[in-house]
């Protein structure tokens, strides 16, 4: 039996499968996520969000390829690559595998050191970027990422904090395709942290529990666990929260959705400035000089406004 | 009982015979943020467990990165 308290109920393992599946295939429906004949590329970590996900959307008969992004992360980004690989193989799923040290010269721990970046902030830069460019040139349709319910409250809840408008225009679970950013997607916003685990258990996969070493100090933990708090005495408010900001709030917000991207001048990436933040990041671990001053850390939060993390992620976590 | 904890992975021994969701209170953790796996199926807080039960208290916040 798995007990969820938001929804007062408690399902047995094959109506709890049921119940989570179906809240998936509602997600998708409802935002035009994806269609069968689109070509869809899934970032995928070893974690129980992006293997519970693959594990419905090939279950459904999507056409989806995981792309795995080796962040140079120890053991830690052993274990996750083994778990991707093992999981892919057993159902014989297409996967793609890209080390970031190999294609671009540095791994996150080194830029965590380096950089004026956190290690968090130039993880989550990397991945954006990496994903939207092997989607581009793979001709893939969709990125589909593991983004569940906590992560958007939790998001949503730093963005509030601090009235970062554009991000709370853009916390979307859908982000249509434009200049040169690939369509973007969330179909498991829906469902808690607690359910996609559950999920991932009872479907035996065996996917990476450990935390990442990195993380301690994450400023979004801090808000997951402030959520939490409000969650115990009160069940639901999590869903209340941000289901309630997609059907009410939203669109108050889409006047502040004002970003306008043109191509990095040095990879053709989307940017709003010359350079993207990810070659930005890129030059100052490396030692390399690019032709403009570097930015404040505000336009770098800023830039990446469809990521709609708090600037403090990008600025304080994980140092 | 025997209960696994993990991040970091340790093992307590605790009494049972008694609802799983009081030795998650007297560990200082709360329910919803852990999946509880007794003898490979999960349980929930209102499952009593007993002294020579082993279960693992499995975090439902984990991986991400890779």
């Amino acid at each position: 039996m798995i007990e969820i308290r938001r929804h007062h109920a408690a399902f047995c393992a094959e109506h709890f499968l049921a119940m989570f599946t179906g809240q998936v295939e509602r997600a998708i429906r409802r935002f035009e996520m994806m269609r069968p004949s689109d070509r869809v590329l899934l970032a995928v970590s070893g974690g129980k969000d992006s293997l519970a996900l693959w594990d419905v959307l090939l279950g459904s008969g999507y056409d989806v390829s995981g792309l795995y992004l080796g962040l140079g992360i120890g053991t830690y980004s052993d274990r996750s690559l083994a778990a991707t690989e093992t999981f892919a193989r057993a159902r014989g799923a297409d996967l793609i595998t890209i080390d970031l040290e190999r294609a671009h010269g540095f791994d996150v721990p080194t830029a965590g050191r380096r950089g004026s970046r956190s290690t968090c902030a130039v993880c989550g830069l990397s991945k954006r970027y990496v994903f939207n460019r092997a989607a581009l040139e793979g001709g893939f349709d969709v990125v589909a990422t593991g983004h569940n319910l906590d992560d958007e409250a939790a998001t949503l809840l730093g963005n509030t904090l601090r009235w970062q408008t554009e991000a709370i225009a853009r916390q979307s679970p859908v982000l249509p395709p434009r200049d040169g950013m690939v369509k973007k997607v969330k179909p498991l916003h829906r469902l808690s942290e607690l359910e996609t685990a559950a999920y991932a258990f009872l479907r035996g996969i065996d996917y990476v529990v450990e935390e990442c070493p990195l993380v301690a100090g994450n400023t979004q933990l801090r808000y997951k666990e402030a959520l939490d708090a409000i969650e115990r005495s009160s069940p639901g408010a999590k869903a209340q929260f941000y289901l309630g900001y997609l059907d009410r709030g939203m669109a108050l917000f889409a006047s502040q959705d004002r970003a306008e991207l043109r191509p990095c001048e040095r990879c053709g990436q989307p940017t709003t400035g010359r350079f993207c933040a990810f070659c930005r990041a890129r030059a100052q671990v490396l030692g390399e000089r690019l032709d403009g001053p570097e930015p404040g850390p505000r336009a770098v939060a800023e830039e990446l406004a469809d990521e709609v993390l708090p600037v403090e992620i990008y600025e304080g976590a994980g140092r | 009982m025997k209960v696994r904890l993990r991040n970091p992975d340790r093992e307590v021994r605790v009494d049972g015979d008694r609802p799983i969701s009081v030795v998650l209170d007297e560990l200082g953790i709360a329910v919803d943020t852990v999946l509880v796996i007794r003898a490979g199926e999960l349980i929930t807080r209102d499952t009593r467990v007993g002294d020579g039960d082993e279960v693992e208290v499995r975090p439902v916040i984990s991986g991400g990165a890779g």
